[in-house]
């Protein structure tokens, strides 16, 4: 059993170490230095000569992985350009920014998605279910920047209700936060939710049809008792690691989502780096996000290692 | 005459195809079950059995819908209850006992708990009675150590413990009526005998009604009072248990009692044409008529309706049913095959053959060796003549299956070697091998949906090794694949179907031509018969035996079937944990002295015939692991003598009539002790 | 001739198939309307540049937010563009470009994976392991920098979008590899002798076909959403192409008194990415594929 968890962190770990190499290598082999891709047509003389200095590309290629790497290790992420500051205090408030909206928006999601996927899964072809499902198909392919344009214009615009566009002032209360982070809430949830509404449903079909459901029915247990006892246990084990890869890769969408509501999070961080052309914190990013990705994962393997009976016997008996 | 529990009247089960069309998948089915009687239910895949007894439990599954008819229990019609009545009934009135214990308990809850479950729903006892009771179930149904099973996972007992807590779970309701569903179909031949008489110890002692469903009529013969068989839907013939098995007068029911090989008779059981009509495909006279050799114009345009016979207390749905009264004697007859040339030459050889499944280390793999003490398979010598059918026999794990993948270069050998013609020896290795050798070996798999591709029709198929061996093609190739195709007796119009298009029979014809068509020397058969109806499987079993005869293949026959290894082999040889017992032609290993695993296997043979029961001598355990010293049966043998069957490999020791047997009992002894 | 004869047979028998499986997916509702919107859109794409009113680029200052008229039917957008010729022309690269996008991603997406499950061990194992880096770098980031540094123009846009794309294809066609070497009608293959690349082509592409095709076809719908997104944030198709994602970006800023500039393509864009999903969940049912239980990577 410790065996497996740690064979499951060792493959996080050399999933993270390729990704460090890729975005390496990525920028080295993209035409331009980080230097002159951020100065662009000022990229000459003292500016230049600066430039390399600060980042340290005068030395090879392989040297400066090493250097980059074991700082990042120790969780220095270089220097931003364009912020001309430590890269770790450009991303200190926007990680907390997008940490807040993430777990709002998950932990609405995910029971969310359960009950809906449940309803569904029991509901099957009946009324609720193809209402729910209708409306799941719509907020799961809109795009994020439309679903999020077009709740600022009902919601913001037409209604009035609520701020359109994020001003989060950094003494901002509690309330104030909160009022102007439930239409970006709205927005990223709606999707993630309908995803993994939908792979709640077909687990849970999936398990309803299984011998041991009809056996139970065939025993006579109670309806009820009988989904959440026989049913959901099952059925929800097996949608731990989906739903992790459906918000990992959710990830990339929140980029768009916060673009629209102006959220400043790691992902508006991410369109103004590339923007501003700021190869490092380009750098920074990925590594940033790809251990979320694969730390989401971790978490849903260790889960599923814990939940399932099969593997808890294992442990028992050694 | 005594109570009746549940009745079925007129009920007709149907679906709706896609066209649109009302297909019936049970057709006015009528019949009473009374209490304290056990009713076999019997019929081949597709026949509605299993959906009649679901029924009769008031479930009808998915996508299906009740036409017309009642399942009246005590009077009042299950099929018109609602959910909250029948959860009433189920599990307190008429419990049941399913298929595939291993997936009919739900993976994530204990044993101890789904028993209290059922404890808890259907009395009134309190937490300590109840757990009193549970541990009293368990030890009824004959469970090791039941204090501690409780606390166990459904997938961390085997196969029979999951039946035997599938069957508590059943009696914890104290019901009135037990429903079997093939309670034993997957389960290994000893396992399967021992469930079987637990059932009947379980009937007798609690004089609970039982209905067992089943394809199987060894099974059925042994715990039913009264039988009923199915065909397409329909009851075909009903009546006490000995009367249908002795005389049959249902032309369906008689040519399936042919077609069951007897271990009794040697040779091989008749065969019935055709398979069974798919639902929907009968709009007018009787379904049996297409196999049938009774058959008239009159049973063409007209149905014939269930009569009762008042002499034999049967009912019987057959126009012509009077031509197989007393026809009885027949039953017991069968087709006698030629025997081979036992001058023949020796074709194949395997000496001193182990195999391992262990993975290599590192540094082995450097020397590319296997060290495994204990291998999977070990010490396998056989020698394999020209034109014979020899059979490997033995339960799940006993590396019958393992020995036909390496012969054929799928698995690589430990150590010893495969010879082929004139003692070359065969690479271990597949891509080693020549294309004549590839050639000369051919398989043929347990089941025909995944050994034909699903997207190649059959003309593609049977293409493949034509195309490989003899670089036919255009015109020559089409000859070719008419040619196989007549000689397993399918017409030309077969080459343009999918295999899902084809019946479980033709399918594996499909397949032996495959096999045929790149002209072996030896066929290697994985179980090729046990995922047929019975009534299918004799007809394979008969086309075998025929193209061997008219192109003098040999056969190496792989089976858990006692039964149809004695029809269909000439030799055989019984493996236990991947060493060999015994060996001798099938004629001896089928007569004592047997080896004492051999013995165990012949006594949990189900015969269908009530008067001859299994014997049960060993328990049936099962060993993950061969013994690494000593008898590979030391751990079940209910002959052992002492230490030396725990150290010694035993010796073989070889009788008059050939027949080779690897016991430390010396084989005159071992014969009396048999008697 | 007797040889022509069956091939010619096995040609009908496919143009069946497929006719037969275009019915099965029609027969449902959401099938016909999936399949009657992708219809729509690729007509509306291929004939657009022949019935548009107004000229897709010229701006007029006199014509500046006009809300839909007669003239007009979408209104005109803030640099007096007809709002509706920019809408039923914006589909036409996102289409194009997503298409062979698709292409490529289901290529050597679905190559590669048949070859990792074939072979399987210690190169598999590599292979895997590179495809789950890559996939967990959010494909907008990756795509936003090459995007950057190379350029919009198309031919950096399909290959890039095909390769992040396809990533996720390498899974699926793995996977489907898996589950049909175990089974018998491959060991049987190679019992007889069959060369690998028979083998390939002759049993495991037949059977994983299905599965990678219908993966392909959601993809298709995934990458128009990415590519809209990209457009949407302004690394996308360049200016003054009308594109959906472009417009929306645009009008965004102005939809608070000129909603209509917004809604025209935000209708566009929507229908065909559900027109697309809709076809491509009726195209496995259709071919008996349970994808809802997958993670959309």
């Amino acid at each position: 059993m410790l065996l497996l968890i740690l064979k499951r962190i060792g493959l996080g770990l050399i999933t993270l170490f390729i990704v460090s190499l890729i975005t390496f290598v990525g920028v080295e082999v993209l035409p331009g230095d980080a230097c002159t891709t951020y100065l662009e047509r000022e990229a000459y003389g003292a500016a230049l000569d600066a430039c390399i200095k600060r980042l340290g590309l005068d030395i090879p290629a392989y040297e400066r992985y090493l250097d980059w790497a074991s700082n990042v290790v120790r969780g220095d992420f270089g220097y931003s350009l364009s912020g001309e500051m430590p890269i770790n205090e450009v991303l200190g408030p926007r990680v907390k920014n997008s940490l807040v909206l993430a777990s709002v928006s998950i932990l609405i999601g995910i029971p969310l998605a359960i009950v809906l996927g449940i309803i569904t899964a029991l509901w099957r072809d009946k009324l609720p279910d193809i209402m729910i499902s209708t409306i799941t198909i719509f907020s799961m392919t809109i795009p994020e920047f439309i679903s999020a344009t077009l709740l600022i214009l009902i919601v913001a615009i037409w209604l009035g209700w609520l701020p359109g566009i994020v001003i989060i002032p950094s003494d901002a209360t509690f309330y104030e936060l909160l009022s102007n982070i439930i239409l970006p809430v709205v927005a990223i949830s709606m999707i993630m939710t309908a995803h993994m509404a939908r792979m709640v449903r077909s687990s849970v079909i999936q398990v309803m049809a299984s011998d041991y459901v009809q056996m139970a029915i065939l025993k006579g247990v109670p309806y009820w008792k009988m989904v959440f006892r026989h049913v959901l246990p099952n059925a929800l084990l097996p949608a731990i690691n989906v739903v992790a890869l459906t918000i990992a890769w959710l990830l990339g969408g929140v980029v768009v989502t916060e673009v629209v509501f102006n959220y400043p999070g790691l992902g508006r961080l991410v369109i103004e780096s590339i923007s501003n052309r700021d190869l490092p914190v380009v750098q920074a990013l990925a590594i940033i996000l790809a251990s979320i990705y694969v730390g989401i994962n971790l978490i849903a393997d260790l889960m599923t290692l814990m939940l399932n009976p099969r593997l808890k016997s294992l442990q028992i008996r050694k | 005459m005594s109570e009746i529990i549940e009745s079925v009247k007129n009920l007709s089960i149907g679906f709706n195809s896609q066209k649109g069309k009302q297909i019936s998948i049970l057709r006015n089915v009528s019949t009473n079950i009374k209490k304290g009687e056990t009713v076999g239910i019997v019929g081949e895949s597709g026949s509605g059995k299993s959906t009649l007894a679901l029924a009769m439990m008031g479930y009808i599954k998915q996508g299906l819908f009740p036409l017309k008819g009642q399942c009246l229990f005590k009077s009042e019609d299950l099929l018109k209850m609602s959910s909250r009545q029948l959860e009433k009934i189920r599990g307190r009135k008429i419990a049941m006992i399913p298929q595939n214990a291993g997936q009919a308990l739900t993976p994530n809850l204990k044993i101890g708990y789904q028993i209290d479950e059922a404890l808890r729903l259907h009395t009134d006892l309190n937490k300590t009675e109840r757990d009193k009771k549970i541990s009293e179930l368990l030890n009824k149904v004959r469970l090791p150590s039941p204090e501690t099973m409780a606390f166990r996972y459904p997938h961390e007992l085997s196969g029979g413990q999951q039946q035997r807590v599938a069957v508590a779970m059943a009696l914890a309701g104290k019901p009135d009526l037990l429903l079997l569903d093939e309670p034993t179909t997957g389960l290994d031949v000893t396992t399967q005998a021992h469930v079987l008489e637990l059932l009947r110890f379980i009937a007798k002692d609690t004089g609970t009604s039982m209905i067992y469903v089943s394809h199987d009529l060894g099974a059925i013969a042994q715990v039913s009072d009264r039988i009923v068989v199915m065909y397409a839907g329909e009851i075909v013939l009903e009546g006490p248990a000995r009367k249908i098995l002795k005389e049959p007068i249902h032309p369906y029911t008689y040519g399936l009692l042919k077609s069951i090989p007897k271990l009794s008779l040697a040779g091989l059981p008749a065969s019935m044409p055709g398979s069974q009509p798919q639902p929907g495909s009968i709009n007018e006279g009787c379904s049996f008529y297409d196999r049938c050799n009774l058959a008239t114009d009159h049973c063409k345009k007209n149905s014939p309706d269930l009569e009762h016979i008042k002499e034999l207390d049967t009912n019987v749905r057959c126009f012509n049913h009077k031509e197989l009264i007393n026809q009885n004697n027949n039953l017991q007859t069968s087709i006698t095959k030629k025997s081979n040339n036992s001058e023949a030459i020796e074709v194949l050889k395997l000496k001193d053959v182990s195999i391992s499944y262990a993975k290599q280390k590192f540094f082995d793999q450097l020397f590319n060796k296997i060290s495994d003490q204990n291998p999977t398979v070990k010490d396998i010598n056989i020698d394999i003549k020209k034109g014979e059918t020899i059979a490997l026999v033995g339960e799940s794990g006993s590396g019958k299956s393992t020995i036909l993948k390496s012969i054929a270069g799928l698995l690589k050998t430990k150590d010893g070697q495969i010879k082929f013609e004139n003692d070359r020896i065969l690479s271990s290795d597949l891509k080693m091998r020549n294309p004549n050798d590839l050639r000369a070996i051919q398989l043929i798999f347990q089941n025909p949906d995944e050994s034909l591709n699903p997207n190649h029709t059959v003309e593609q198929i049977l293409s493949q090794p034509l195309k490989l061996y003899f670089n036919l093609s255009g015109e020559e190739l089409k000859k070719n694949i008419i040619d196989l195709l007549k000689k397993v007796r399918l017409g030309e119009f077969y080459m343009s179907r999918y295999p899902r298009q084809l019946s479980g029979g033709e399918k594996q014809r499909v397949a032996v031509a495959r096999a045929f068509a790149a002209k072996p020397d030896i066929i290697l058969c994985d179980e090729v018969t046990s995922a047929l109806d019975v009534s299918v499987q004799a007809a394979v079993l008969n086309l075998l035996q025929q193209l061997k005869e008219d192109l003098g293949t040999t056969y190496v026959f792989v089976s858990h079937d006692l039964a149809v290894v004695r029809a269909i082999s000439d030799r055989v040889a019984v493996l236990y944990q991947g060493r060999l017992c015994e060996i001798g032609p099938s004629q001896n290993v089928y007569k004592f002295p047997s080896h004492p695993y051999t013995e165990v296997l012949l006594g949990a043979v189900l015969e269908p015939d009530p008067d001859i029961k299994p014997k049960l001598v060993a328990e049936d355990i099962v060993e993950e692991k061969p013994p690494e010293k000593g008898c590979s049966f030391q751990g079940r043998c209910p002959r052992k003598i002492g230490d030396i069957c725990n150290l010694e490999v035993p010796p073989w020791q070889i009788g008059e009539n050939g027949n080779a047997i690897r016991c430390h009992i010396n084989i005159d002894e071992l014969a009396s002790l048999q008697q | 001739m007797e040889s022509n004869l069956i091939t010619e047979d096995k040609q009908k028998n496919k143009l069946e198939k497929a006719l037969e499986i275009l019915k099965t997916m029609a027969s449902k509702p959401s099938g016909l309307i999936g399949l009657t919107i992708v219809l729509f859109h690729v007509i509306l794409a291929l004939i657009s540049p022949y019935i548009a009113p107004y000229d897709y680029k010229a701006i007029s200052p006199n014509t500046m937010l006009l809300a839909p008229s007669a003239e007009h039917w979408f209104g005109t957008d803030s640099l007096g563009r007809d709002v509706f010729t920019r809408t039923i022309l914006g589909g036409r690269t996102a289409l194009t470009v997503t298409f062979f996008g698709s292409l490529i991603a289901l290529l050597w997406g679905g190559l590669l994976g048949i070859f990792c499950g074939l072979v399987g061990g210690k190169i598999d194992d590599v292979v895997m392991r590179v495809v789950d880096a890559f996939l967990s770098i959010p494909w907008i980031l990756a795509m936003l920098l090459i995007v950057s540094l190379l350029g919009t123009s198309t031919e950096v846009l399909i290959p890039a979008l095909g390769f992040f794309y396809g990533k996720g294809i390498v899974r699926v066609a793995r996977a489907a590899t898996h589950d049909v070497i175990a089974k018998d009608f491959i060991v049987s293959a190679r019992a007889r002798g069959h060369s690998n690349m028979s083998i390939i082509w002759n049993e495991i592409i037949p059977n994983v076909r299905d599965a990678i095709l219908v993966e392909g076809a959601m993809r298709w719908s995934w990458m128009l959403l990415g590519f809209s997104s990209l457009s949407f944030l302004g690394f996308g198709v360049s200016p003054p192409t009308p594109d959906w994602g472009l417009m929306i970006s645009n009008a965004r800023g102005l939809m608070s008194f000129a909603y209509w500039s917004v809604i025209a393509p935000i209708v566009g864009l929507s229908s065909l990415i559900i027109g697309i999903n809709l076809t491509a969940d009726a195209f496995a049912k259709a071919l008996g594929i349970d994808r809802s239980t997958k993670a959309p990577v």
